[in-house]
Protein backbone atom coordinates (compact mmCIF):
# COMPACT_ATOMS: atom_id res chain seq x y z
CA UNK A 1 0.00 0.00 0.00
CA UNK A 2 0.80 2.94 -0.86
CA UNK A 3 2.43 5.78 2.17
CA UNK A 4 -0.56 7.95 1.13
CA UNK A 5 -3.32 5.27 1.19
CA UNK A 6 -1.45 4.18 4.59
CA UNK A 7 -2.09 7.55 6.07
CA UNK A 8 -5.55 8.08 4.95
CA UNK A 9 -6.43 4.42 6.16
CA UNK A 10 -4.74 4.97 9.69
CA UNK A 11 -6.42 8.64 10.35
CA UNK A 12 -9.78 7.20 9.37
CA UNK A 13 -9.49 4.21 11.54
CA UNK A 14 -9.61 6.31 15.05
CA UNK A 15 -12.62 7.88 16.51
CA UNK A 16 -12.95 11.13 17.93
CA UNK A 17 -11.12 13.13 15.81
CA UNK A 18 -10.40 16.32 15.73
CA UNK A 19 -9.74 17.34 12.09
CA UNK A 20 -13.32 15.64 11.28
CA UNK A 21 -15.26 17.91 13.73
CA UNK A 22 -13.39 20.58 12.39
CA UNK A 23 -14.25 19.66 8.45
CA UNK A 24 -18.04 19.85 9.94
CA UNK A 25 -18.01 23.22 11.60
CA UNK A 26 -15.94 24.71 8.86
CA UNK A 27 -18.60 23.34 6.29
CA UNK A 28 -20.89 25.39 8.05
CA UNK A 29 -19.06 28.23 8.94
CA UNK A 30 -18.02 28.40 4.89
CA UNK A 31 -22.13 28.57 5.07
CA UNK A 32 -22.75 31.40 6.88
CA UNK A 33 -19.85 33.89 5.50
CA UNK A 34 -21.21 33.22 2.25
CA UNK A 35 -24.98 34.01 3.34
CA UNK A 36 -25.72 37.27 4.75
CA UNK A 37 -29.14 36.85 4.87
CA UNK A 38 -28.56 33.81 6.86
CA UNK A 39 -26.45 35.84 9.55
CA UNK A 40 -28.80 38.48 9.60
CA UNK A 41 -31.83 36.27 10.33
CA UNK A 42 -30.00 35.56 13.66
CA UNK A 43 -29.12 38.31 14.71
CA UNK A 44 -33.23 39.78 13.94
CA UNK A 45 -35.29 38.13 16.57
CA UNK A 46 -33.56 38.48 19.37
CA UNK A 47 -33.14 42.03 18.38
CA UNK A 48 -36.72 42.21 17.72
CA UNK A 49 -37.58 40.97 21.31
CA UNK A 50 -34.70 43.25 23.20
CA UNK A 51 -36.25 45.99 21.25
CA UNK A 52 -40.02 45.07 22.52
CA UNK A 53 -39.18 43.89 26.23
CA UNK A 54 -37.13 46.62 26.63
CA UNK A 55 -40.37 48.98 25.43
CA UNK A 56 -42.29 47.28 27.98
CA UNK A 57 -39.83 47.27 30.87
CA UNK A 58 -39.50 50.99 30.71
CA UNK A 59 -43.18 50.72 30.89
CA UNK A 60 -43.65 48.70 33.83
CA UNK A 61 -40.73 50.52 35.61
CA UNK A 62 -43.17 53.28 36.68
CA UNK A 63 -46.37 50.96 36.54
CA UNK A 64 -45.14 47.95 38.29
CA UNK A 65 -43.65 47.69 41.98
CA UNK A 66 -42.00 44.48 41.00
CA UNK A 67 -40.31 45.02 37.78
CA UNK A 68 -39.11 48.29 39.23
CA UNK A 69 -37.59 46.55 42.05
CA UNK A 70 -34.97 45.21 38.96
CA UNK A 71 -35.57 47.08 35.87
CA UNK A 72 -33.79 44.13 33.50
CA UNK A 73 -35.71 41.09 34.61
CA UNK A 74 -37.93 41.07 31.44
CA UNK A 75 -34.63 42.00 29.43
CA UNK A 76 -32.48 39.40 31.14
CA UNK A 77 -35.45 36.91 31.14
CA UNK A 78 -36.02 37.88 27.21
CA UNK A 79 -32.29 36.83 26.31
CA UNK A 80 -32.01 33.57 28.28
CA UNK A 81 -34.90 32.61 26.56
CA UNK A 82 -33.64 33.61 22.99
CA UNK A 83 -29.95 31.49 24.39
CA UNK A 84 -32.70 28.06 24.79
CA UNK A 85 -33.83 28.32 21.45
CA UNK A 86 -31.15 29.53 19.73
CA UNK A 87 -29.14 26.64 21.02
CA UNK A 88 -31.64 24.43 19.79
CA UNK A 89 -32.14 25.97 16.54
CA UNK A 90 -28.64 25.83 15.93
CA UNK A 91 -27.89 22.38 16.19
CA UNK A 92 -31.78 21.50 14.00
CA UNK A 93 -30.81 24.05 11.57
CA UNK A 94 -27.08 22.73 10.68
CA UNK A 95 -28.45 19.59 10.45
CA UNK A 96 -31.60 20.26 8.24
CA UNK A 97 -28.53 21.92 6.12
CA UNK A 98 -27.57 18.69 5.30
CA UNK A 99 -31.17 17.32 4.81
CA UNK A 100 -31.66 20.26 2.22
CA UNK A 101 -28.35 19.75 0.35
CA UNK A 102 -28.48 16.03 0.31
CA UNK A 103 -25.41 15.92 1.62
CA UNK A 104 -25.56 12.83 4.28
CA UNK A 105 -24.80 10.10 2.31
CA UNK A 106 -21.49 11.73 1.31
CA UNK A 107 -20.96 12.48 5.12
CA UNK A 108 -21.51 9.06 6.20
CA UNK A 109 -19.76 6.86 3.57
CA UNK A 110 -16.59 9.14 4.99
CA UNK A 111 -14.95 8.31 8.38
CA UNK A 112 -17.29 10.57 9.97
CA UNK A 113 -18.82 8.86 12.87
CA UNK A 114 -22.66 10.01 13.87
CA UNK A 115 -21.62 11.37 17.82
CA UNK A 116 -18.81 13.54 15.68
CA UNK A 117 -21.14 14.59 13.37
CA UNK A 118 -22.98 15.08 16.92
CA UNK A 119 -19.90 17.40 18.35
CA UNK A 120 -19.80 19.37 15.63
CA UNK A 121 -23.77 20.21 15.39
CA UNK A 122 -22.87 21.32 19.23
CA UNK A 123 -20.13 23.48 18.44
CA UNK A 124 -22.06 25.37 15.35
CA UNK A 125 -24.96 25.92 17.91
CA UNK A 126 -22.83 27.66 19.91
CA UNK A 127 -21.19 29.72 17.17
CA UNK A 128 -24.93 30.71 16.11
CA UNK A 129 -26.19 31.19 19.77
CA UNK A 130 -23.46 33.69 20.09
CA UNK A 131 -23.92 35.71 16.62
CA UNK A 132 -27.55 35.73 17.70
CA UNK A 133 -27.85 37.31 21.22
CA UNK A 134 -24.76 39.00 21.63
CA UNK A 135 -25.98 41.83 19.44
CA UNK A 136 -29.19 41.67 21.13
CA UNK A 137 -27.40 41.78 24.47
CA UNK A 138 -25.28 44.56 23.50
CA UNK A 139 -27.92 47.01 22.05
CA UNK A 140 -29.44 47.12 25.36
CA UNK A 141 -26.90 48.58 26.99
CA UNK A 142 -27.03 52.08 25.23
CA UNK A 143 -31.05 51.94 24.45
CA UNK A 144 -32.11 51.14 28.37
CA UNK A 145 -29.31 51.53 30.18
CA UNK A 146 -28.87 47.57 31.31
CA UNK A 147 -26.12 45.20 30.52
CA UNK A 148 -27.26 41.47 31.19
CA UNK A 149 -22.75 41.14 31.55
CA UNK A 150 -23.85 43.01 34.96
CA UNK A 151 -24.74 39.64 36.08
CA UNK A 152 -21.11 38.78 36.05
CA UNK A 153 -20.27 34.65 36.47
CA UNK A 154 -24.12 33.90 37.30
CA UNK A 155 -24.73 34.69 34.01
CA UNK A 156 -22.01 31.72 32.95
CA UNK A 157 -24.02 29.29 34.54
CA UNK A 158 -27.52 30.04 33.06
CA UNK A 159 -26.00 30.44 29.62
CA UNK A 160 -24.20 27.04 29.62
CA UNK A 161 -27.43 25.35 31.65
CA UNK A 162 -29.88 26.58 28.76
CA UNK A 163 -27.38 26.11 26.26
CA UNK A 164 -26.64 22.26 26.81
CA UNK A 165 -30.79 21.62 27.61
CA UNK A 166 -30.74 23.26 23.92
CA UNK A 167 -28.28 20.75 22.41
CA UNK A 168 -30.84 17.92 24.04
CA UNK A 169 -33.72 19.42 22.52
CA UNK A 170 -32.00 20.18 19.44
CA UNK A 171 -30.36 16.65 18.75
CA UNK A 172 -33.81 14.66 19.45
CA UNK A 173 -35.65 17.03 17.16
CA UNK A 174 -32.74 16.19 14.32
CA UNK A 175 -33.42 12.74 15.39
CA UNK A 176 -37.30 13.20 14.00
CA UNK A 177 -36.06 14.90 11.19
CA UNK A 178 -33.95 12.06 9.94
CA UNK A 179 -36.39 9.60 10.11
CA UNK A 180 -39.29 11.95 9.03
CA UNK A 181 -37.71 13.94 6.75
CA UNK A 182 -38.12 17.41 5.76
CA UNK A 183 -41.86 17.02 6.59
CA UNK A 184 -41.30 17.59 9.80
CA UNK A 185 -39.04 20.58 9.43
CA UNK A 186 -41.57 22.68 11.58
CA UNK A 187 -40.90 21.07 14.33
CA UNK A 188 -36.69 22.80 14.33
CA UNK A 189 -38.83 26.34 14.96
CA UNK A 190 -42.15 25.36 17.17
CA UNK A 191 -41.15 22.26 19.42
CA UNK A 192 -39.31 24.43 21.73
CA UNK A 193 -42.14 26.70 22.26
CA UNK A 194 -43.88 24.57 24.00
CA UNK A 195 -42.16 24.66 26.95
CA UNK A 196 -42.27 28.53 26.80
CA UNK A 197 -45.38 28.96 29.58
CA UNK A 198 -44.16 26.27 32.08
CA UNK A 199 -40.30 27.95 31.53
CA UNK A 200 -41.06 31.07 34.25
CA UNK A 201 -39.31 33.32 31.48
CA UNK A 202 -41.12 36.78 32.75
CA UNK A 203 -43.16 34.99 35.73
CA UNK A 204 -42.07 32.95 38.90
CA UNK A 205 -43.18 29.22 38.11
CA UNK A 206 -46.03 29.57 41.69
CA UNK A 207 -48.16 31.52 39.65
CA UNK A 208 -48.97 28.01 37.31
CA UNK A 209 -51.00 25.35 38.91
CA UNK A 210 -50.10 22.63 41.14
CA UNK A 211 -49.87 20.25 38.89
CA UNK A 212 -48.36 22.49 35.87
CA UNK A 213 -45.80 23.45 38.16
CA UNK A 214 -44.74 19.69 39.32
CA UNK A 215 -44.15 19.07 35.02
CA UNK A 216 -42.47 22.43 35.01
CA UNK A 217 -39.65 21.64 37.59
CA UNK A 218 -38.70 18.05 35.06
CA UNK A 219 -36.80 20.76 33.11
CA UNK A 220 -33.94 22.37 33.58
CA UNK A 221 -35.52 25.94 32.24
CA UNK A 222 -37.31 26.93 35.39
CA UNK A 223 -34.64 26.63 37.92
CA UNK A 224 -32.54 29.12 35.34
CA UNK A 225 -35.19 31.69 35.52
CA UNK A 226 -35.74 31.28 39.26
CA UNK A 227 -31.93 31.36 39.67
CA UNK A 228 -31.96 34.66 37.21
CA UNK A 229 -34.70 35.84 39.64
CA UNK A 230 -32.41 35.56 42.90
CA UNK A 231 -29.76 37.07 41.59
CA UNK A 232 -31.82 39.86 40.36
CA UNK A 233 -33.88 40.64 43.25
CA UNK A 234 -31.96 39.29 46.12
CA UNK A 235 -28.41 39.57 44.79
CA UNK A 236 -27.83 35.68 45.50
CA UNK A 237 -26.92 33.08 43.57
CA UNK A 238 -28.72 29.82 44.08
CA UNK A 239 -26.34 27.15 43.74
CA UNK A 240 -29.74 24.22 44.58
CA UNK A 241 -31.22 25.69 42.05
CA UNK A 242 -28.07 25.57 39.50
CA UNK A 243 -27.45 22.15 40.61
CA UNK A 244 -30.83 20.49 39.99
CA UNK A 245 -30.34 22.37 36.71
CA UNK A 246 -27.40 20.65 35.28
CA UNK A 247 -28.39 17.29 36.86
CA UNK A 248 -31.82 17.66 34.37
CA UNK A 249 -28.99 18.40 31.86
CA UNK A 250 -26.90 15.96 31.71
CA UNK A 251 -30.18 13.58 31.89
CA UNK A 252 -31.61 15.34 29.02
CA UNK A 253 -28.64 15.97 26.96
CA UNK A 254 -27.80 11.76 27.06
CA UNK A 255 -31.44 11.07 25.86
CA UNK A 256 -31.37 13.57 22.64
CA UNK A 257 -27.86 12.26 22.16
CA UNK A 258 -28.63 9.01 22.28
CA UNK A 259 -32.01 9.44 20.26
CA UNK A 260 -29.59 11.08 17.62
CA UNK A 261 -26.92 8.57 17.56
CA UNK A 262 -30.50 5.70 17.68
CA UNK A 263 -31.78 7.70 14.35
CA UNK A 264 -28.66 6.70 12.14
CA UNK A 265 -29.36 3.01 12.86
CA UNK A 266 -33.08 3.16 12.04
CA UNK A 267 -32.17 5.13 9.05
CA UNK A 268 -29.62 2.43 7.78
CA UNK A 269 -32.06 0.01 8.66
CA UNK A 270 -34.79 2.03 6.20
CA UNK A 271 -32.62 2.90 3.63
CA UNK A 272 -33.00 6.97 4.23
CA UNK A 273 -29.78 8.69 4.03
CA UNK A 274 -29.50 8.10 0.24
CA UNK A 275 -33.23 9.45 -0.13
CA UNK A 276 -33.04 11.78 -2.98
CA UNK A 277 -35.32 14.97 -1.78
CA UNK A 278 -39.07 14.92 -0.87
CA UNK B 1 -3.45 -13.95 -3.53
CA UNK B 2 -5.64 -11.22 -2.31
CA UNK B 3 -9.08 -11.75 -0.91
CA UNK B 4 -11.40 -10.17 -3.71
CA UNK B 5 -12.48 -6.80 -3.22
CA UNK B 6 -16.13 -7.23 -2.83
CA UNK B 7 -17.22 -10.69 -1.62
CA UNK B 8 -21.21 -10.68 -0.38
CA UNK B 9 -23.33 -13.94 0.81
CA UNK B 10 -26.73 -14.49 0.66
CA UNK B 11 -27.13 -10.61 0.77
CA UNK B 12 -30.74 -9.77 1.31
CA UNK B 13 -32.75 -6.44 1.77
CA UNK B 14 -35.88 -6.28 2.40
CA UNK B 15 -38.47 -2.95 2.73
CA UNK B 16 -41.34 -2.95 4.32
CA UNK B 17 -43.83 -4.01 1.25
CA UNK B 18 -40.61 -5.03 -1.22
CA UNK B 19 -37.87 -7.39 -1.58
CA UNK B 20 -35.00 -5.04 -3.13
CA UNK B 21 -32.40 -7.36 -3.07
CA UNK B 22 -32.95 -11.13 -3.12
CA UNK B 23 -29.80 -13.59 -1.75
CA UNK B 24 -27.12 -12.25 -3.98
CA UNK B 25 -23.62 -14.01 -4.03
CA UNK B 26 -21.30 -12.60 -5.97
CA UNK B 27 -17.20 -11.54 -5.50
CA UNK B 28 -15.61 -8.61 -7.25
CA UNK B 29 -12.09 -9.16 -8.32
CA UNK B 30 -9.59 -6.74 -7.68
CA UNK B 31 -8.54 -4.64 -10.20
CA UNK B 32 -11.67 -5.46 -12.20
CA UNK B 33 -14.27 -2.91 -13.48
CA UNK B 34 -17.75 -4.58 -12.51
CA UNK B 35 -20.93 -3.64 -13.56
CA UNK B 36 -24.26 -4.07 -12.37
CA UNK B 37 -26.51 -3.66 -15.27
CA UNK B 38 -30.27 -3.72 -14.38
CA UNK B 39 -33.66 -1.49 -15.03
CA UNK B 40 -35.07 1.04 -12.81
CA UNK B 41 -36.17 -0.72 -9.17
CA UNK B 42 -33.92 -3.86 -9.83
CA UNK B 43 -32.24 -3.43 -6.66
CA UNK B 44 -28.97 -1.66 -8.14
CA UNK B 45 -28.39 1.30 -5.33
CA UNK B 46 -29.74 -0.74 -2.94
CA UNK B 47 -26.67 -3.41 -3.51
CA UNK B 48 -24.19 -0.27 -3.66
CA UNK B 49 -25.87 0.96 -0.30
CA UNK B 50 -25.11 -2.01 1.21
CA UNK B 51 -21.52 -2.36 0.20
CA UNK B 52 -20.76 1.30 1.85
CA UNK B 53 -22.69 0.28 4.94
CA UNK B 54 -24.97 3.36 4.55
CA UNK B 55 -27.90 0.42 4.14
CA UNK B 56 -27.87 -2.33 6.71
CA UNK B 57 -28.57 -5.74 4.97
CA UNK B 58 -31.92 -7.68 6.25
CA UNK B 59 -29.84 -10.72 6.30
CA UNK B 60 -26.39 -11.90 4.73
CA UNK B 61 -22.83 -11.32 5.03
CA UNK B 62 -20.75 -8.51 2.96
CA UNK B 63 -17.53 -8.24 3.21
CA UNK B 64 -15.49 -5.25 1.66
CA UNK B 65 -11.60 -5.26 1.28
CA UNK B 66 -11.15 -8.31 3.58
CA UNK B 67 -13.25 -6.82 6.43
CA UNK B 68 -16.64 -7.11 7.08
CA UNK B 69 -18.67 -4.34 6.38
CA UNK B 70 -21.33 -4.37 9.01
CA UNK B 71 -19.17 -5.07 11.64
CA UNK B 72 -16.13 -3.26 11.02
CA UNK B 73 -16.99 -0.66 8.52
CA UNK B 74 -14.18 1.71 9.37
CA UNK B 75 -11.74 0.17 8.41
CA UNK B 76 -12.88 0.16 4.70
CA UNK B 77 -14.51 3.49 4.61
CA UNK B 78 -11.22 5.62 4.23
CA UNK B 79 -10.19 3.11 1.68
CA UNK B 80 -13.35 3.41 -0.61
CA UNK B 81 -15.73 6.15 -2.00
CA UNK B 82 -18.73 6.91 -3.84
CA UNK B 83 -19.99 9.19 -6.29
CA UNK B 84 -23.35 9.61 -8.22
CA UNK B 85 -25.08 12.32 -9.84
CA UNK B 86 -28.17 11.51 -7.13
CA UNK B 87 -26.64 12.27 -4.12
CA UNK B 88 -25.46 16.34 -3.96
CA UNK B 89 -22.57 18.39 -2.52
CA UNK B 90 -23.67 21.57 -0.42
CA UNK B 91 -24.79 23.32 -3.12
CA UNK B 92 -23.76 27.34 -1.51
CA UNK B 93 -20.55 26.05 -0.86
CA UNK B 94 -17.97 26.72 -3.28
CA UNK B 95 -16.14 23.69 -5.26
CA UNK B 96 -13.04 24.46 -2.98
CA UNK B 97 -14.57 24.55 -0.20
CA UNK B 98 -16.57 21.51 -0.69
CA UNK B 99 -13.30 19.52 -1.72
CA UNK B 100 -11.60 20.97 1.31
CA UNK B 101 -13.99 20.16 3.78
CA UNK B 102 -14.19 16.00 2.50
CA UNK B 103 -9.97 16.15 2.10
CA UNK B 104 -10.46 17.04 5.95
CA UNK B 105 -13.06 14.19 6.50
CA UNK B 106 -10.81 11.81 4.68
CA UNK B 107 -7.22 13.00 6.61
CA UNK B 108 -6.01 13.36 2.93
CA UNK B 109 -2.46 14.74 3.70
CA UNK B 110 -0.93 17.68 2.01
CA UNK B 111 -4.89 18.58 1.23
CA UNK B 112 -4.31 21.56 -0.22
CA UNK B 113 -1.47 20.08 -2.63
CA UNK B 114 -3.70 17.08 -3.16
CA UNK B 115 -7.09 19.68 -3.71
CA UNK B 116 -5.30 21.76 -6.18
CA UNK B 117 -3.65 18.68 -8.01
CA UNK B 118 -7.06 16.64 -8.81
CA UNK B 119 -8.77 20.36 -9.38
CA UNK B 120 -6.07 20.10 -12.55
CA UNK B 121 -6.76 16.99 -13.52
CA UNK B 122 -10.22 17.02 -13.92
CA UNK B 123 -10.30 20.28 -15.11
CA UNK B 124 -11.96 22.39 -12.19
CA UNK B 125 -9.78 25.31 -11.84
CA UNK B 126 -11.79 27.45 -13.76
CA UNK B 127 -15.15 27.59 -11.25
CA UNK B 128 -13.06 26.55 -7.76
CA UNK B 129 -14.63 29.73 -6.63
CA UNK B 130 -17.98 29.64 -7.65
CA UNK B 131 -20.75 27.86 -5.38
CA UNK B 132 -21.50 23.77 -6.65
CA UNK B 133 -25.07 25.10 -7.31
CA UNK B 134 -24.38 27.20 -9.93
CA UNK B 135 -22.52 24.52 -12.06
CA UNK B 136 -23.84 22.27 -14.94
CA UNK B 137 -24.56 19.19 -14.87
CA UNK B 138 -21.35 17.80 -16.52
CA UNK B 139 -19.32 20.33 -14.51
CA UNK B 140 -21.14 18.79 -11.19
CA UNK B 141 -20.25 15.62 -12.41
CA UNK B 142 -16.34 16.39 -12.35
CA UNK B 143 -16.69 17.76 -8.62
CA UNK B 144 -18.10 14.84 -7.40
CA UNK B 145 -15.45 12.58 -9.17
CA UNK B 146 -12.87 14.97 -7.26
CA UNK B 147 -14.64 14.44 -3.55
CA UNK B 148 -14.81 10.61 -4.56
CA UNK B 149 -10.81 10.90 -6.00
CA UNK B 150 -9.38 12.43 -2.54
CA UNK B 151 -8.64 9.22 -0.48
CA UNK B 152 -7.28 7.08 -3.80
CA UNK B 153 -9.83 4.69 -3.24
CA UNK B 154 -9.09 1.02 -3.62
CA UNK B 155 -12.70 0.44 -4.50
CA UNK B 156 -14.76 3.12 -5.97
CA UNK B 157 -18.13 2.52 -6.34
CA UNK B 158 -20.59 4.81 -9.20
CA UNK B 159 -23.84 4.76 -9.13
CA UNK B 160 -25.21 5.78 -12.85
CA UNK B 161 -21.76 7.85 -12.94
CA UNK B 162 -22.96 9.64 -15.87
CA UNK B 163 -26.70 9.89 -15.88
CA UNK B 164 -27.82 13.05 -17.28
CA UNK B 165 -24.85 14.32 -19.20
CA UNK B 166 -24.42 15.16 -23.00
CA UNK B 167 -22.22 12.51 -24.67
CA UNK B 168 -19.15 14.52 -25.10
CA UNK B 169 -19.22 15.30 -21.19
CA UNK B 170 -20.08 11.33 -20.56
CA UNK B 171 -17.17 10.58 -22.16
CA UNK B 172 -15.01 12.60 -20.59
CA UNK B 173 -15.74 11.22 -17.83
CA UNK B 174 -15.86 7.69 -18.70
CA UNK B 175 -11.83 8.14 -20.31
CA UNK B 176 -10.92 9.96 -17.17
CA UNK B 177 -12.56 6.60 -14.52
CA UNK B 178 -10.40 4.05 -16.74
CA UNK B 179 -7.19 6.24 -16.78
CA UNK B 180 -7.68 6.28 -12.91
CA UNK B 181 -8.34 2.93 -12.69
CA UNK B 182 -5.36 1.42 -14.78
CA UNK B 183 -3.33 4.35 -12.69
CA UNK B 184 -3.95 3.26 -9.36
CA UNK B 185 -4.77 -0.29 -9.52
CA UNK B 186 -8.68 0.38 -8.73
CA UNK B 187 -11.32 -2.17 -8.22
CA UNK B 188 -14.56 0.01 -10.12
CA UNK B 189 -18.11 -1.16 -9.52
CA UNK B 190 -20.61 0.76 -11.09
CA UNK B 191 -24.34 0.65 -11.59
CA UNK B 192 -25.74 1.35 -14.71
CA UNK B 193 -28.26 1.14 -17.35
CA UNK B 194 -26.58 2.07 -20.19
CA UNK B 195 -25.19 -0.13 -22.63
CA UNK B 196 -22.82 1.78 -24.43
CA UNK B 197 -21.38 2.91 -21.27
CA UNK B 198 -21.34 -0.79 -19.66
CA UNK B 199 -20.06 -2.44 -22.84
CA UNK B 200 -16.82 0.26 -23.22
CA UNK B 201 -15.88 0.04 -19.42
CA UNK B 202 -16.35 -2.97 -18.09
CA UNK B 203 -14.56 -6.27 -18.25
CA UNK B 204 -17.17 -8.04 -16.07
CA UNK B 205 -21.14 -7.43 -16.06
CA UNK B 206 -23.65 -8.42 -13.62
CA UNK B 207 -27.21 -8.04 -14.92
CA UNK B 208 -29.66 -7.69 -12.26
CA UNK B 209 -33.46 -8.10 -12.18
CA UNK B 210 -35.74 -8.14 -9.28
CA UNK B 211 -33.32 -8.30 -6.40
CA UNK B 212 -30.83 -11.08 -8.46
CA UNK B 213 -28.80 -11.94 -10.59
CA UNK B 214 -29.43 -13.40 -13.63
CA UNK B 215 -26.85 -13.26 -15.87
CA UNK B 216 -22.99 -12.71 -15.62
CA UNK B 217 -20.11 -12.50 -17.75
CA UNK B 218 -18.08 -10.67 -19.63
CA UNK B 219 -19.59 -7.90 -22.60
CA UNK B 220 -18.39 -10.35 -25.34
CA UNK B 221 -19.66 -13.61 -22.95
CA UNK B 222 -23.14 -12.12 -22.91
CA UNK B 223 -23.16 -10.99 -26.54
CA UNK B 224 -21.68 -14.12 -27.27
CA UNK B 225 -23.98 -16.26 -25.05
CA UNK B 226 -27.43 -14.76 -26.45
CA UNK B 227 -26.45 -14.67 -29.86
CA UNK B 228 -26.67 -11.07 -30.65
CA UNK B 229 -24.69 -8.27 -32.01
CA UNK B 230 -24.64 -5.49 -28.84
CA UNK B 231 -24.94 -5.48 -24.86
CA UNK B 232 -28.53 -3.66 -25.70
CA UNK B 233 -29.77 -6.47 -27.54
CA UNK B 234 -29.16 -8.72 -24.98
CA UNK B 235 -30.24 -6.76 -22.46
CA UNK B 236 -33.41 -6.31 -24.42
CA UNK B 237 -33.90 -10.06 -25.07
CA UNK B 238 -33.67 -10.42 -21.20
CA UNK B 239 -36.06 -8.22 -20.23
CA UNK B 240 -38.51 -9.04 -23.02
CA UNK B 241 -38.25 -12.63 -22.76
CA UNK B 242 -38.90 -12.21 -18.67
CA UNK B 243 -41.57 -9.40 -19.16
CA UNK B 244 -43.07 -12.32 -22.00
CA UNK B 245 -42.81 -15.29 -19.42
CA UNK B 246 -44.88 -13.09 -17.11
CA UNK B 247 -47.91 -12.24 -19.22
CA UNK B 248 -48.21 -15.72 -19.77
CA UNK B 249 -48.76 -16.85 -16.14
N1 LIG C 1 -35.55 3.33 1.31
C1 LIG C 1 -36.40 2.51 0.69
N2 LIG C 1 -37.56 2.17 1.27
C2 LIG C 1 -38.44 1.33 0.65
N3 LIG C 1 -38.22 0.78 -0.55
C3 LIG C 1 -37.07 1.08 -1.19
C4 LIG C 1 -36.10 1.96 -0.62
N4 LIG C 1 -35.06 2.07 -1.47
C5 LIG C 1 -35.38 1.30 -2.53
N5 LIG C 1 -36.57 0.71 -2.38
C6 LIG C 1 -37.22 -0.23 -3.33
O1 LIG C 1 -36.33 -1.30 -3.57
C7 LIG C 1 -36.33 -1.67 -4.95
C8 LIG C 1 -34.92 -1.55 -5.51
O2 LIG C 1 -34.57 -0.18 -5.57
P1 LIG C 1 -33.13 0.34 -6.04
O3 LIG C 1 -32.09 -0.44 -5.35
O4 LIG C 1 -33.12 1.80 -5.88
O5 LIG C 1 -33.13 -0.05 -7.60
P2 LIG C 1 -32.25 0.50 -8.80
O6 LIG C 1 -31.13 1.30 -8.24
O7 LIG C 1 -31.79 -0.73 -9.53
O8 LIG C 1 -33.14 1.33 -9.65
C9 LIG C 1 -37.32 -0.76 -5.62
O9 LIG C 1 -38.54 -1.46 -5.72
C10 LIG C 1 -37.45 0.40 -4.68
O10 LIG C 1 -38.72 1.00 -4.77
MG1 LIG D 1 -30.62 3.31 -8.61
Amino acid sequence: MSAFRDKVSRAGAHGFSPTRISAMVMRHVYLLRRSWPRLLELAYWPIVQVLLWGFISKFFATNSTWVAQAAGVLLAGVLLWDVLFRSQLGVTISLLEELWSRNLGHLFISPLRPYELCISLTTMSLIRTLIGILPAALIAIPLYEYSIFDMGLPLLAFFSTLLVFGWALGLAIAAVLIRLGMAAENLAWLLVFVLAPISGIYYPIDVLPGWVQVIAWMFPAPYVFEGMREVLFHGVFRVDLMLAALALDLVYLLLGAGAFLYSFRVARVQGLLLRTGE
Amino acid sequence: MLEPAIRVTRLTKRYKTVLAVAALDFEVTRGSVTALLGGNGAGKTTTLSMIMGLVLPTSGAIEVLGQDMVHHRYRVLPRMNFSSPYVELPRSLTVQENLAVFARLYGIPDRTKACARLAEELDLTAFLKRATGTLSAGEKTRVMLAKSLLNQPELLLLDEPTASLDPDSADWIRTYLQDYQRRYGATVLMASHNMLEVERMCDDVMVMREGKIEHRGTPAELIRQFGRDTLEEVYLDIHRREGGARAAQ
